[in-house]
This record gives C-alpha cells, structure tokens and sequence, in this order.
C-alpha cells in the first residue's frame, strides 16, 4: 500500500483558483464550519483505515547552514520572497492506489471558506518512498 | 502500567516500585542495575503473587531485586530462579523513611546534569512508575527513541554521588513541567505530576513544595470547564463554573493555607494564591482582581528585573492591571514587555483581550490575528482565529 502526503500550504503552488482573506477575518460560523471540516477528514481517514498522521506546521521559518569550521550556524528567518514555497500542514495516508490519493486530496480541497462555499485550495500529493528493498528482485 | 500482581491494587503496587528502588540505590545499588532488577522483580511478581501472596510486598521486591543484582553480578544463568523467589523472604533491613527514600529517587532523576526532558522521562519511569511506552505515548515520540532518552539518562546518574541533597527547586520544575505538558487524551501526566507532588510533600516541609501541589490543584479542578463538547477552548471568564471540581479545590486551597502559614512565600505559593482567587468567584464578574493584582506584584517582586527575569509573570500582572485599573493601563504594562515577548503568541492574545475589555474590537482582532499566527498549538491557533474572526465581526465575547 502506498502512502502519501496531502500537503497544505500557507502559500505557494499555482495560482489560487478562488481567492479568499486570511480565515481569521471570515465570519465567525464559516471559521467554524472550516475547522470542524478538518477534524471531519482526519476521522474519515480514521473510519476507512487510511489514516497515518496529521499534522500542522508554525508558520514561522527560519533557514539554516553550516557556518563553517570554528563558526556559528549561519540562520536566517526572513524576509522570504512571497512567492517561495511554505508547507501549512499535511495528512500522511495509506491507501491501495494513486487514484485513491488524489480522490482524498480533492476532497480536502472541498473544504468550507468564506460563505459556506468550497475553497477549491491546492492540494499538493506527494508519494513517500520506502527505506527498504522490496522482496523481489529489482527490474 | 505494569498488570497488577493479585492482592495489590494499581495505586498500591506503583507507591511500592519508587519506595523499592530508592532502597536499593540508597544502598550503595547502581541506579541503573537496580532500575533493570526491579523491572525482572516486578515480571516475577506477576507470576508468583497469585498463588504465593507475600506477607510483605516491598521486603519481597527488595529481596528478589537484590538476587538479581547479585545473578547479574555473577553474570550466571539463574537455574533455581523459581524455586528461590517462592521462598523469598527478605533478610531484614534498617527501617529507613519511606518519605525521605522519595526524595532521594527524586533528586536522582532530576540531577542538574540531566536536559529537562531526560529529567521528566527518568522521573516518570523511576517514581512515577510509569512503563517506557506510556512515557512515549504521552510525548508523541517513538517508544525506542524514549528508550534511548531514559538509558542514556541513567548511564549520566550512575556516576553522581547521591548522598549530598539535591536541589529542590529543579524538582518542583521538573514536576510542573510534567504537569504543564499533560496531554490529557493519552497518559493522564497532570494527575501523574500531581500524584508525585503529593508524595514529595509527604518527604519534605518546604513550602514551596506544598505551593506547587496546591498550584496543580487549583488548575487541575478547572479542566473539565476547559473544553467544550467539541474540544474548543473555553477560557476561564467563559467556562460552567459548575463543573469545576470543588473537592479538588477544597484541598489546594488547604495545601495553600498550610504552606502560606509557614511565612516563606514563593512563586509556586503566590501562583497558587492567584488561582485559589479565581477559583473562588462564583462569576466572573465576581473575580476579586484587585487582591489579584496584590497577589502579581508579590510575584514580580521576587525578581529585580522582571521584565527580563519574569516576562510571564509580568504578562500576568498586566491583564490584573487592565481589570482593576483600565484596559489602557494593563496595555501600557505590555508595551514593556514588547521587546521579551512580542514574538509570542500569548503576549498578542493578551493584547487582543485588553483591547477588547476596552471596546476595541478592530485592534482586538488585529491583536487575535497576530496571536494566532504565532501559536505553536493548533487548539489555541483555532481559538484564536474564532477569537480574531468573533472581534473583526463586531461581537463582544
């Protein structure tokens, strides 16, 4: 079984197909409709045995590098370009096909925003490759 | 948790495990053998007790341990381990202080040598009893990795001496950071943390001991008001005061009276002052906040520099501020706080509640809105958004 990763993003990825504000300055009932949406998906996943992990990530970003020898880490936490890549959250899922996954994703993507209506976000599907060798021989 | 061996209940069997341990370091034992022999005592337990009950549990752990150090010593097989530990009944020992073996297990767990979070682990597998799963589970980590965490833990205590006193005040930190991390949903370390408090005040007369139990108490008693049906935040001005538990209160307020009447106040006694105080009003219209406010300038006043050596109390006192003196004042207080905590998302999300004690509704959901950005925990982020999109539509709370 395959396991994927149904990534949110904060920003990135192609241009949004519906624009919205911010969530926090939604109405208060759509806030409401959209969070509970999310707890909904994770016990869907729960419910068909396809759930693996969820998670949400800070957006708050800071860069690293080796400073080099006898030097401080080099750290940098902006400013970023807005254009850049910045994962929001995501859904680890087990399921039996491609198909399946990307049949999940859209469903995420259906989620609730600004006045009850579909947010159509972007949802990025990302294959998690195996550690180890499978039990038969390689092509 | 380990299975209950028959004749003794879960509650029991775990009170026995630290008393147990701490005999055997205090001893001249190996911390770490020790631990491993008990663990082998205790799987022995399981499969003796309930034909051959002991007469007395601890001297039976004590003595079957004590057999395994000396096997594992010999590093021999064992042949006759069953026939013996039937018949194991302890050579008698000194009588030694149960309370005082406590503290010992503790100051070992919690020696300075160790990160915080080995000091948490090796407590709550060393006295809390608590099995190297249940710890994982309550940190979200894989239970190797917390294996590694407490083995690692135990090589760094082996070499320490143990018989000079520890230092308190790291195991009144230790215990509250237990308590403040207690994911209630998995391992229950809240009551786990208050369990420990309990007995570290059957061990000690410091006060501040006593402070931080009252402390958990007081904050304890208020969880079942803290979440709604659907797991959303309620804060304390909001929450059904009628299902706080008033028998838990009733004794953090008399753990607090008998620490405050020994006259050696501290922060863990003046935080569980505060919340006694908020415990006591029937509504929250009612919340004494000037005596509140009293309360706050003791605890800022333990350090010369709070701003820097105690931004969160200060945090703290400012909302007190902004109830008995106007949300202008208590927002003036955070504006020096701006340069410790302005990247914090409670320092916002106080902020946002001043502005809104003031009618401010835009600037609270600014504030809100900033808060919710920073917070590193997706139940306050979700609170937070409600609390940004509530103000930006223009109801009060």
């Amino acid at each position: 079984m395959p396991k994927y990763l149904l990534l949110k993003h904060y920003r990135g990825g192609p241009e949004a197909y519906r624009s919205v504000p911010p969530i926090d300055q939604w109405a208060p009932e759509d806030v409401e409709a959209h969070v509970a949406f999310q707890h909904h998906v994770s016990e869907l996943l729960e419910e068909h045995g396809e759930y693996v992990d969820a998670r949400a990530l800070a957006p708050a970003r800071t860069f690293v590098r080796y400073g080099g020898p006898d030097a401080a880490p080099v750290t940098t936490d902006g400013p970023h370009p807005e254009t850049s890549d910045l994962v929001a959250g995501w859904w680890m899922i087990d399921v039996d096909s491609y198909e399946r996954a990307i049949e999940l994703a859209a469903y995420v993507s259906s989620e609730p925003g600004p006045g009850g209506e579909p947010l159509y976000e972007w949802i990025d599907v990302r294959e998690i490759m195996w550690e180890r060798p499978q039990t038969t021989d390689a092509e | 948790m380990i299975t209950e061996p028959a004749g003794l209940d879960d509650g029991a069997l775990r009170a026995l495990v630290p008393r147990v341990l701490a005999g055997l370091v205090r001893r001249g034992e190996d911390f770490d053998a020790a631990e491993d022999a008990l663990q082998e005592a205790l799987l022995e337990a399981l499969r003796v007790w309930p034909e051959h009950p002991p007469q007395d549990p601890r001297a039976w752990l004590t003595a079957v341990a004590t057999r395994r150090l000396i096997d594992s010593r010999r590093s021999e097989a064992a042949r006759h381990r069953r026939e013996e530990t039937v018949h194991a009944e302890p050579p008698s020992g000194p009588v030694i202080e149960e309370g005082d073996d406590t503290l010992v297990l503790l100051f070992c767990c919690c020696h300075p040598d160790l990160a915080p979070a080995s000091q948490v682990a090796l407590t709550l597998r060393a006295v809390g009893g608590l099995t190297t799963r249940e710890i994982a589970d309550a940190f979200f980590v894989p239970e190797a990795t917390m294996a590694q965490r407490i083995s690692r833990a135990k090589r760094t205590v082996r070499e320490r001496r143990l018989d000079q006193p520890g230092d308190l005040a790291v195991v009144l930190r230790v215990l509250y950071l237990i308590y403040t991390t207690g994911h209630a949903d998995r391992v229950d370390l809240a009551r786990e943390a208050i369990r420990l408090a309990r007995q570290l005040t059957l061990a000690t007369e410091e006060p501040e001991a006593r402070g931080l139990l009252a402390l958990m108490l007081l904050n304890h008693a208020r969880l079942p008001a803290r979440f709604d049906e659907a797991g959303r935040i309620v804060t304390l001005d909001r929450q059904d005061r009628g299902l706080w538990d008033t028998r838990e209160i009733a004794e953090g307020v008399r753990v607090l009276q008998s620490a405050l009447a020994l006259q050696r106040p501290g922060r863990y006694q003046i935080e569980a002052a505060i919340a006694a105080l908020h415990d006591d009003a029937a509504t929250a219209e009612e919340t004494d906040w000037p005596q509140i406010l009293a309360w706050y300038d003791d605890l800022v006043a333990l350090t010369g520099d709070p701003v820097r050596q105690d931004p969160a109390g200060a945090l703290g006192r400012s909302v007190a501020v902004g109830h008995v003196r106007g949300p202008a004042a208590g927002l003036r207080e955070t504006d020096r706080l701006r340069e410790v905590l302005g990247d914090r998302h409670r320092w916002h999300a106080v902020r946002g509640h001043l502005h809104e004690l003031g009618g401010d509704l835009p600037a609270a959901a600014t504030a809100y809105a900033e808060a919710a950005r920073r917070a590193t925990n997706v139940a306050e982020r979700d609170h937070l958004v409600r609390q940004a999109a509530r103000a930006r539509a223009g109801r009060a709370d």
